[in-house]
């Protein structure tokens, strides 16, 4: 108890010599420095194995890996593991086949540039800032290139590859998702009885282990012994096998994509739609306002700035989407469900470690690209226009 | 005009117009009540489905499940515990361990997340930090430069890293003479949360040969910390809104008494945000049972987790073992289905804050 008392007293000048226990000493030390110590273990975990290994990885696409004896030999060989994908062995795998344009795929090309144009347009007229017009033309350059890769392949009538398939995953995903969760959320906002209900069990498919939901969607749609066999066998079906399709295959995987995240759309879309003044829809009600008018000018404007940012998360899983292709056609038939990350796993396993690490850092790429720029010009628009107003 | 008396009643609104008109404001009407609770009921139906398949099959024998399907427990097939009997007494060494893995490495990298991101999270919402940039930039170049000389000659690890390490000390107070600009508190929050952006597997081939080097592969410590780091982003980024709710007041008086930071976040904050704690807890325990691309590299067979048992069946030559293998996956889902109950409402919550304020 002294010695507490002591430590008090020379706490505020630091002048008296007594001598402080160490323990005091200690607590001294960790008071001075609780800001570090807050803020350490986490920066320190995130260094260790976010930082460093996105840093060594760099450094392993731009080499062969060996497995010898006793570890990892390391060759330097520059671009190879990138060329190889744009233009080498993997091109196909990776982009997929070229093919000579049709008149879509130049409609898309010639759509995206003039959009990117008056884009940047309508920035030079609202006022020029050095890094937004570089920000601006990083966007343009990922998005162009998308647009071509798309109208060389799909659109032209050819085999896509990964990078084709995980944005196919991404857009029609979302935007399903987007549409079904937002339209479950209006239904349960509504004066409905056993809302509690609804609310839980729509939120469940959210929590399974996207495995389980895999396998589960297997089951039932199989064409032999799943639930639905008996339908499939009286339209004419019977013997055709989703999984041997690409476009039903990819169909299958957005479903089971949906059924899992829809749950996390709805859920928060249904907070911000009890989020909305009442006040404001009873009276325009009162006014006579139609349901739509009332959505169009009062719900949304309220409800985008959620949207948004629901949207961005969504979109930032859906380009790591693995489980359900893996599970579910092993990317098959050929490579036409295969997504980025499943292209590097496959390649890690057949310990091709450089190719594995070159396709994981472009999906880097792509995905903190379009992201980045979905935050800064979408999200952020929405949110700062919220707030202004 | 018509000759109706004046004390007729308000004419009665047709059929039409009473099934298709909202009898009060805010009411529905009859004919889109009808339509809301079909589309609500189709879409329990879709939700529970496949739900239902699986635990039904998880009781079927395996002809009840080649043959064709049946739907019906007692009407279709004849229900059998023959899978769970496999599963849980027959090959219950297996299973148990798979078990007893998924909960340790689910509770620990769940401990882990949460203790070191609300600390983080309380640290950003309360103490001002002003980190260089110029020694930001530092250690980077000096990380990738120590990365590059270790991969290139084949250099000892541990060597490397020290030399870097003093390297970083002694230039850390030239380097942050000459570049004075500082970062905030929300370009650290921003940086933390953004690492949820980076796909694991970017991280996943280098943390891989790390392990391998230190021999962490297909163990649960190994297993912990990736996990943890995965989920450190979620755990900084909701715990940051708790904290900031809380009021200052409470926090400054304690500390006028002579409360130190560390006993304020212990003995005041964290009681406070229980509630949230809580949740953020399961959720992220939620992330860690349902794992599967990190488990895939990083264990094998001893630190075997539930999905990689479930992957596992599939790899026999039998062909998939479809009943077993529902067993296993509703073991897995029973848990995470009690724990959805509770935390619907809060994620909705956690969402809605995290995006109205940016």
């Amino acid at each position: 108890m002294s010695i507490d008392l002591q430590s008090v007293s020379t706490r505020p000048g630091g002048l008296s010599p007594v001598a402080v226990s160490r323990r005091d000493q200690f607590r001294e030390w960790l008071d001075l420095h609780a800001g570090r110590l807050f803020i350490a273990p986490a920066v320190t975990l995130i260094l260790l194995f976010s930082i460093f290994p996105t840093i060594a990885s760099l450094v392993i696409a731009v080499s062969r890996v060996k497995l010898s004896g006793e570890g990892f030999r390391f060759r330097f060989v520059g671009l190879q593991n990138f060329t190889k994908l744009f233009a080498g062995n993997d091109q196909i795998h990776f982009l997929g086949r070229f093919n000579e344009m049709s008149v879509i795929g130049w409609v898309l090309i010639a759509a995206t540039v003039g959009w990117c144009l008056r884009w940047l347009w309508r920035q030079w007229r609202a006022g020029f800032s050095f890094i937004g017009f570089v920000g601006r033309l990083i966007t343009i350059f990922a998005l162009i290139g998308l647009a071509v890769v798309l109208a060389g392949t799909a659109l032209s009538g050819n085999a896509w590859g990964t990078l084709g398939t995980t944005m196919f995953y991404v857009i029609v995903g979302c935007t399903v998702q987007f549409g079904i969760g937002l339209g479950l959320a209006i239904l349960c906002s509504q004066q409905i009885r056993g809302k509690n209900f609804f609310r839980v069990v729509f939120f469940i498919p959210m929590m399974i282990t996207p495995l389980g939901v895999g396998y589960a969607f297997r089951m039932v749609a199989d064409p032999t012994f799943g639930p639905f066999a008996p339908v499939w066998q009286w339209v004419g079906l019977g013997t055709f096998a989703w999984a041997s399709d690409p476009w039903t295959a990819r169909v299958f995987i957005i479903i089971g994509d949906s059924w899992q995240w829809i749950p996390f759309i709805f859920i928060v879309m249904l907070a911000a739609l009890e989020n909305v003044p009442r006040d404001y829809v009873e009276a325009a009600q009162v006014d006579g306002a139609s349901g739509t008018q009332i959505f169009r000018e009062i719900v949304w404007p309220a409800i985008i700035p959620v949207a948004a940012t629901v949207m961005l998360i969504r979109a930032i899983e859906a380009f790591k989407i693995v489980d359900l292709p893996n599970i579910m056609t092993s990317g098959g038939p050929g490579i036409a469900t295969e997504s980025m990350t499943l292209q590097a796993l496959f390649a890690w396993r057949s310990n091709d470690f450089g190719s594995s690490a070159s396709v994981a850092y472009l999906l880097l790429f792509v995905t903190v690209v379009l992201c980045a720029s979905f935050f800064n010009f979408v999200v952020l628009k929405h949110i700062r226009k919220d707030q202004g107003t | 005009m018509s000759d109706t008396p004046a004390f007729r009643p308000q004419a009665q609104p047709g059929l039409m117009q009473r099934l298709f008109e909202p009898p009060a404001v805010g009411k529905m009407a009859p004919v889109t009540a009808v339509f809301v609770y079909v589309v609500l009921a189709v879409w329990t139906a879709f939700v529970v489905f496949p739900l239902y398949w699986v635990f039904i099959t998880s009781f079927k024998l395996p002809q009840s499940v080649s043959q064709g399907p049946f739907y019906l427990p007692f009407v279709d097939f004849q229900p059998s515990l023959h899978a769970w009997n496999d599963l849980l007494v027959k090959d219950w060494e297996d299973t148990l361990r798979a078990f007893v893995n998924s909960v340790i490495i689910a509770l620990g990298a769940t401990a882990l997340a949460v203790m070191f991101g609300s600390m983080a999270a309380y640290g950003l919402a309360r103490i001002q930090y002003r980190p260089k940039f110029g020694s930001i930039m530092l250690f980077v170049v000096i990380l990738l430069g120590g990365v590059v000389a270790a991969v290139m000659t084949g250099l000892d690890w541990k060597i490397v890293f020290a030399v870097a390490f003093a390297l970083f000390v002694l230039l850390l107070r030239a380097v942050s003479r000459f570049f004075v600009r500082t970062l905030s508190n929300g370009d650290i929050l921003f940086w933390m949360i953004s690492q949820r952006i980076l796909p694991a597997i970017v991280v996943i081939i280098p943390v891989y040969m790390m392990f391998q080097s230190m021999g962490l592969v297909d163990t649960h410590f190994g297993l912990i910390l990736a996990y943890s780091v995965t989920n450190l982003p979620i755990v900084v980024w909701l715990m940051h809104d708790f904290f900031a709710g809380i009021p200052l007041e409470l926090e400054e008086s304690a500390q006028l008494d002579g409360a130190s930071r560390l006993f304020i976040f212990w003995d005041i904050v964290l009681p406070l945000t229980r509630p949230g704690l809580a949740a953020t807890t399961l959720l992220t325990m939620i992330l860690c049972w349902n794992e599967y691309l990190l488990a895939v590299f990083l264990s094998t067979s001893r630190a075997q987790t539930m999905p990689i048992l479930v992957a596992a069946m599939n790899a026999g030559d039998r062909g998939i073992l479809w009943w077993t293998m529902c067993v296993v996956i509703v073991v897995m889902i029973v848990p995470v289905v009690l724990m959805a109950v509770l935390l619907q409402r809060f994620i909705a919550k956690g969402v809605l804050t995290g995006a109205v304020k940016g």
